[in-house]
């Protein structure tokens, strides 16, 4: 089928036949082609008075204000739409009331030693639990990073950001920046939760502020692994699918609900050294009051690890994704 | 350092294979600075895996290409400076405003957050947009999508411009806007290169043409020198009667030689001319034996039409595409 000019009766448009006669093939002289309609000229010199001159070109961001710039592109999604905020809202709620009030009777003889289960054994428990599911939450909010890059970097306006001449990681940082909202915010739920069922932290605010603090690099380092998972599979489900199976012994096999002590010998040393046990047990002193620098120095040795290792293969990743 | 050179693409046998896919088969390009080169070619020929391997987006498995003089892969940052990429499906984000994307990307390109609001709102009005900066894309219409998209490769002024089926897919009006726009940057002293699936836009815009299929390049010139490779357009004519539609025909065959082709209806008929053949003598003749004619149309040669010629098969594409723009292009002449 012919791409046609098609007249809509005999002898209508019939100026389009020069009276030379119809050449096929022949092209029309540049002048003629597509004739502007009325008006398009003005609006050609508005497009030529705004292109910039090269002169006042400005230098590309670097790595700082690029990433700031892409977390501020987080911001504004979460002004947009809002509803994707529930996962942070709802389920820390959830889990900390379930939890508290399931487990906290039973659990909360453990914890305190004295073998007394029932309401002053879920008080108990608390004290103990609350910087546990703190952690928990937060780890698992950090999943949903994962799984919002890998929708968004399948987007064309990832080509654009790709084809700038900008600092390649701030995307990924940017986005990892943004998502510290996210978390705070999730944090700021369950601590808040946590204080409505009882728990009374000695370090005070200083105490809870700095264990607030140190969740959320760790959050930021861990999401670097939720990135590289993003840019290895093929859709959304296949990135949570991928990050439950990490996420679960993580956070299970660790001294959030129970501690160490109370499991079997060749477990304990695993669990011992699971990062989040490590991260739960500084959040658990610093929010006690009990400031211990080298259980701090340890989180910061996992946040550099996880850094060091995934942040280089997700920009490698990133780098290659077609 | 500044690398002179009058290319703004050089491409020596370019390859990308994805799996066992070859996407791109060894494609060499010479685009001069200045004006409007198209690649032409039906969808998954390979043009869009030629444009992010030109653009940085994406590594040559084999060859080599410079754009403005730099080296895709070993110069690709100098390269991102002087170009800039306007995807095939918009690359803008959808949840945010018209405002925001420009502000976004003026950021990253260095202005503050306030030169880059005024530099937005600039490109707005001058694209006709401003009463939707603070729309979400996702509510914008496909033709309002495309100027944005442009505007949003306009807060510096790129060397080069890659404009990936600018038109795909959007009306025939905003399409000419589209157009003009183009027109208008290359007199700016851009360069523009340009995919499409139409014959007729590349016909319109560029001033050299690469037909691409299967990742290779059949053929390249100037939109003459491949349409007088392909030959002819066709004439289609309906007639008012269906009852005439033989004695048309006749005159058809006795005036303009050639086969007469009668289309599915009881009253099309279309004959293919010979390069340089006149088709008013038909139409007169017609006239004078008194068959009511009731529409006719003479048109370019389709893409179909330009790759059987070339290749000597019909391209392996879906025809979707190519009947939505022809019904695109009978409705705007119709309007």
């Amino acid at each position: 089928m012919s791409q046609e000019t098609e007249t809509t009766a005999m002898g209508q448009e019939r100026s389009d036949l020069p009276s030379s006669g119809v050449k096929p093939g022949a092209s029309q002289p540049r002048a003629e082609r597509g004739s502007p309609a009325g008006g398009t000229s003005t609006e050609a010199e508005k497009i030529t008075k705004v292109l910039l001159p090269a002169e006042q070109r400005p230098t590309p961001s670097g790595p700082v204000s690029g990433s700031i710039t892409f977390g501020w592109r987080a911001m504004l999604k979460i002004k947009h739409i809002p509803m994707q905020l529930f996962d942070v809202t709802i389920f820390p709620i959830m889990m900390t009331v379930m939890f508290t009030f399931i487990f906290g009777g039973a659990m909360g003889a453990v914890v305190s030693g004295t073998g007394q289960t029932g309401g002053p054994a879920v008080s108990e428990y608390v004290q103990f639990f609350i910087p546990g599911i703190f952690v928990q939450t937060l780890i698992m909010v950090t999943m949903y990073t994962g799984m919002t890059l890998n929708k968004d970097i399948s987007k064309g306006i990832f080509d654009r950001f790709r084809s700038l001449p900008t600092w390649r990681p701030a995307q990924l940082v940017g986005a990892l920046l943004g998502d510290q909202v996210r978390y705070t915010l999730a944090g700021t739920i369950i601590l808040s939760v946590g204080f409505i069922v009882g728990f009374r932290p000695a370090g005070g605010l200083t105490g809870v502020l700095a264990g607030f603090a140190l969740v959320l690099l760790f959050s930021f380092c861990l999401s670097w692994v939720w990135t590289m998972v993003s840019l290895l599979m093929p859709n959304e489900e296949a990135v949570m699918g991928v990050s439950m199976t990490i996420i679960f012994p993580l956070t299970f096999a660790s001294n959030i609900f129970v501690p160490t002590e109370t499991m079997p010998n060749w477990l304990s040393g695993v669990v011992d050294a699971n990062p989040v046990s490590v991260l739960v047990s500084a959040v658990r002193e610093l929010m006690d009051g009990t400031f211990d620098p080298g259980s701090v120095l340890l989180v910061g040795v996992y946040c550099a690890v996880l850094v060091a290792v995934f942040a280089p293969i997700s920009m490698f990743l990133y780098n290659r994704k077609s | 350092m500044r690398v002179h050179t009058s290319y703004a693409v050089e491409a020596h046998g370019l390859f990308k294979k994805f799996g066992d896919n070859i996407a791109v088969d060894g494609v060499d390009l010479s685009i001069p600075r200045g004006g409007i080169y198209g690649v032409l070619g039906p969808n998954g020929a390979g043009k869009t895996t030629v444009i992010r391997m030109l653009a940085t987006l994406l590594r040559p498995d084999g060859g080599e290409a410079r754009v403005l003089g730099h080296d895709v892969a070993a110069e690709s940052k100098t390269v991102r400076e002087k170009i800039a990429l306007t995807g095939q499906f918009a690359s803008l984000d959808e949840d945010l405003t018209g405002i925001e994307n420009l502000i976004l990307l003026g950021r990253l390109l260095g202005f503050d957050k306030r030169a880059a609001r005024s530099r937005g709102m600039d490109l707005l009005n001058a694209f006709g947009l401003a009463d939707a900066a603070d729309r979400q894309v996702k509510k914008y219409s496909g033709g309002m999508r495309r100027r944005l998209d442009i505007a949003g490769s306009l807060i510096v002024t790129p060397e080069l411009m890659f404009l990936d089926e600018p038109t795909t897919g959007i009306d025939p009006r905003s399409r000419n806007q589209v157009w003009d726009i183009i027109r208008t940057l290359v007199a700016g002293g851009t360069t523009i290169l340009l995919t499409t699936q139409y014959l007729e836009e590349a016909d319109q815009l560029a001033d050299r043409i690469a037909v691409i299929d299967h990742g290779q390049v059949i053929a390249e010139g100037t939109p003459g020198q491949l349409k007088s490779q392909v030959g002819a357009g066709a004439l289609t004519v309906r007639v008012a009667d269906p009852a005439q539609r033989e004695e048309a025909a006749g005159v058809l065959e006795r005036t303009l030689g050639g086969d007469v082709v009668r289309e599915k209806d009881s009253a099309g008929l279309s004959v293919r001319l010979g390069e340089g053949t006149n088709a008013s003598p038909a139409l007169i003749a017609m006239e004078e034996s008194g068959i009511a004619v009731e529409t006719f149309s003479y048109g370019q040669p389709s893409l179909d039409e330009v790759f059987l010629a070339l290749t000597g098969k019909p391209t392996e594409t879906e025809q979707n595409d190519d009947d939505a723009a022809s019904a695109a292009e009978t409705a705007e002449a119709t309007l």
